[in-house]
């Protein structure tokens, strides 16, 4: 079924999903940053898969040409959006699969559950999926009285914990193994009271509470890495095999993805295949890829819903520098090179999609006025458009959403008075004189008013010379 | 060769010896230097601040300033990224084709001082003496921006008495940021620590860098932390000779922090 579609396309709803902090980026860091352990786990983990990474993309002598490859396939099918979207639908339809069109968190959310009530089951095994974390499905199928049992490791830790993901690839990267044990103990059914920290001991309890709850459970939803548009063909990467469990043992297969996730043909997969592993988990081939074509008698899901999401990606295609962002491929490399990031964690951005990509892709997907603090996030380094495998220009994009974003009116003053007075010379070199004058107020600038204080809080300014350059150049 | 400074509003008001010592540096190795009138600044501040619309005056007067001129250099790699990867951009978004392509023009007539030196000018040896123990920052936008490489430890290599050490996770961002260090202040500082603690863990009496910009930065956090690590700029290190060292023994003061 495709929906007639009028009029400008929506930004994702207010009070659903979580593509909205509580607190604006600031606030939220400075929490963060007085967590000296949490900085320490972060700089670790960090500096670990970003060695990795490094180290298998510097096997492959054609990266830059995949890179290019990669972003000009994206491009492609942000062009021509809708019609691969018809095509996957006829394809997915074809292969008996039933697609369902949302356009925004609260129609898909509405799908699922529908979805799982019709099948009569009031627990769904799910597959780790960026997707649903951003439409807030866990909390919708819990309102309807189903119980989402997350199968993926860290995940299922942020779950259990009652916690949020703080990373795209590794949600519970703030989250150290003495913590770990404590919330299974606390939350997981049937743990074993004498659980330790050792690292097999914990993933073996999840394993465990996990084959049970696969072996029960006959509805999956997960999300989806790819879908070819050619053939009908969904596609998930990971690492455990909880997803390949998912996709295989349950009756009724239910998948959630962003309408950018399409690819033309199955060729494409080529690509990607060897981008994602080595950007996202530094690994040459991630241990697990899943695809499927619908459903096949006898083998696997028989009852397969695909759910094609908007929330705002339309309106993102609609801003031509903007839209960039939906050539994501969720490796989060962006985030693992990333000093701010490093340093703050993935709370601070408020939103399930933290990081540079984060901090460009939900203030776009919310309308700006929503997420105003984080294209602001960032010191404009430049280190994660390096890492991007998709080649997302995202300091351009930055400065691209700082124009749009609402200015402090003390703030837009101090700038048009700036600007007015760097276009008139003679304006500009008294303005220059007269920060001799801040050398009147003594000690290196401590003592200023706020924002200014937020410089000489850690650090002294400059004292003003004697002399300007263009004084001294006059005298020469 | 006859080469306009595009001073930066920066080195201009706060960081002049960075500027004159440009100037000194290439009117020693035969060069002469124009300073163009009514030159004020590039307008990164407003476009990294989200104020596009308030620097197309200012890429216009820039555009204007430079326009006659076949060879630019600015001591900052930041600045340099601004005329070229900005300037264009905010001139066609204003919906003026013209300065668009006039500012690409300027644009690939515009260098860094270390591009200008190994790539235009083709010297490696500059003649400098500086007898300190120094090490380099890399700052991100000379490093990522416009891929200066390892131009300017080439050029401190062949600097005579100078010992360079490296600076470990060199390529880290020191938090500077522009308008990033005031709003995200706690982040801002929380990249300094870490930079100054490796700044300080090389032993180095110096730490240089191609933008002044930057230096304040680690500076302002160096001077504030006690520490008896100067800053300074490139420039200095290369403009500086045996000369100055006389002068310098003779009590005045010849690097500035």
């Amino acid at each position: 079924m495709t929906r007639a579609f009028l009029g400008m396309p929506t930004t994702a709803p207010r009070g659903v999903g979580h593509l909205r902090g509580e607190q604006t980026f600031p606030a939220a860091a400075r929490q963060a940053l007085a967590d000296p352990q949490l900085r320490r786990n972060l700089g670790h983990a960090t500096a670990t898969i970003r060695a990795k990474s490094a180290g298998v993309i510097a096997e492959v002598p054609d990266w830059e040409q995949l890179r290019a490859a990669g972003s000009a396939i994206k491009a492609d099918v942000l062009a021509r959006l809708p019609e691969l979207l018809e095509q996957l639908e006829d394809r997915v339809s074809a292969a008996g699969g039933v697609v369902h069109w949302a356009a925004d968190a609260n129609e898909a959310n509405a799908i699922v559950v529908d979805l799982v009530r019709a099948t009569g089951n009031d627990r769904v095994i799910k597959v780790k999926s960026m997707v649903t974390q951003e439409i807030g499905l866990n909390e919708a199928l819990e309102a309807a009285g189903i119980a989402p049992v997350e199968t993926d490791l860290a995940e299922l830790i942020v779950q259990l914990g009652e916690d949020r993901p703080s990373h795209i690839l590794v949600p519970a990267i703030h989250r150290n193994r003495a913590e770990i044990r404590e919330i299974f103990l606390r939350a997981m059914p049937g743990v074993d009271p004498g659980l330790t920290d050792e690292p097999a001991v914990l993933a073996a309890a999840a394993r465990r509470f996990l084959r049970q709850t696969f072996l029960s459970t006959p509805v999956a939803v997960s999300g989806a890495n790819f879908a070819v548009a050619e053939t009908g063909t969904l596609a998930v990467v990971e690492s455990e095999g909880n997803g390949r469990m998912c996709l295989t043992l349950p009756r009724t297969l239910i998948t959630v993805m962003g309408v950018e996730k399409v690819v033309p043909t199955w060729r494409d997969l080529e690509v990607f295949l060897q981008l994602l592993p080595r950007a996202s988990t530094g690994e040459r081939m991630n241990p697990y890829t899943s695809m499927w074509t619908g459903v096949s008698p006898g083998d696997g899901p028989q009852e397969f819903h695909l759910v094609l999401l908007d929330n705002g990606r339309s309106a993102v295609l609609a801003d031509e520098v903007g839209r960039q962002a939906l050539h994501c491929i969720r490796c989060s490399a962006c985030l693992n090179v990333c000093p701010v990031y490093e340093r703050t964690g993935g709370h601070a951005y408020g939103s399930v999609y933290p990081g540079p990509i984060g901090a460009v892709l939900s203030p776009q997907l919310t309308g700006v006025a929503d997420n105003a603090s984080l294209p602001y996030a960032s010191s404009l380094c430049g280190a994660c458009y390096d890492a991007c495998p998709v080649k997302i220009n995202i300091p351009e994009l930055l400065v691209h959403l700082r124009d749009q974003a609402p200015h402090p009116r003390g703030e837009s003053a101090a700038m048009a008075a700036a600007a007015y007075a760097m276009d008139h010379p003679a304006l500009y070199a008294a303005a220059q004189r007269a920060t001799r004058l801040s050398r009147l107020t003594g000690r290196r600038g401590r003592g200023l008013p706020p924002p200014l204080s937020g410089w000489t809080a850690s650090r002294d300014l400059p004292e003003p010379p004697a002399q300007t350059f263009r004084q001294w150049w006059a005298s020469r | 060769m006859r080469i306009a400074l595009f001073v930066t509003c920066l080195a201009d008001t706060l960081f002049p010896e960075a500027a004159k010592a440009t100037v000194r540096l290439l009117e020693r190795l035969g060069h002469e230097v124009v300073f163009p009138d009514g030159q004020t600044c590039c307008g990164q501040m407003h476009v990294n601040t989200g104020y596009q619309a308030q620097a197309v005056p200012l890429v216009r007067r820039h555009v204007r300033t430079f326009d006659p001129f076949d060879v630019i250099v600015a001591p900052s790699g930041s600045c340099v990224g601004s005329v070229r990867h900005q300037h264009a951009v905010v001139a066609r978004r204003a919906g003026d084709v013209r300065l668009a392509s006039r500012a690409e023009s300027v644009a690939g007539r515009t260098f860094e001082l270390s591009e200008l030196l190994v790539d235009v000018l083709g010297v490696t040896d500059v003649g400098a003496f500086f007898p300190h123990r120094v090490t380099y920052h890399p700052t991100c936008h000379s490093l990522r921006m416009h891929g200066v490489a390892d131009r300017p430890v080439r050029l401190l290599r062949e600097v005579r008495g100078l010992d360079l050490v490296e600076l470990p996770a060199a390529d880290q961002c020191c938090g500077f940021g522009g308008t990033f260090a005031v709003k995200n202040a706690d982040t801002s500082t929380a990249m300094l620590a870490d930079k100054l603690r490796h700044v300080v863990s090389t032993g180095a009496e110096v730490c240089t860098a191609g933008d002044a910009s930057c230096l304040m930065h680690i500076g302002g956090g160096l001077s504030r932390s006690g520490s008896a690590v100067r800053t300074v700029h490139l420039a200095e290190i290369l403009a500086s000779t045996e000369h100055d060292t006389v002068a310098d023994e003779r009590g005045e003061q010849v690097v500035r922090s």
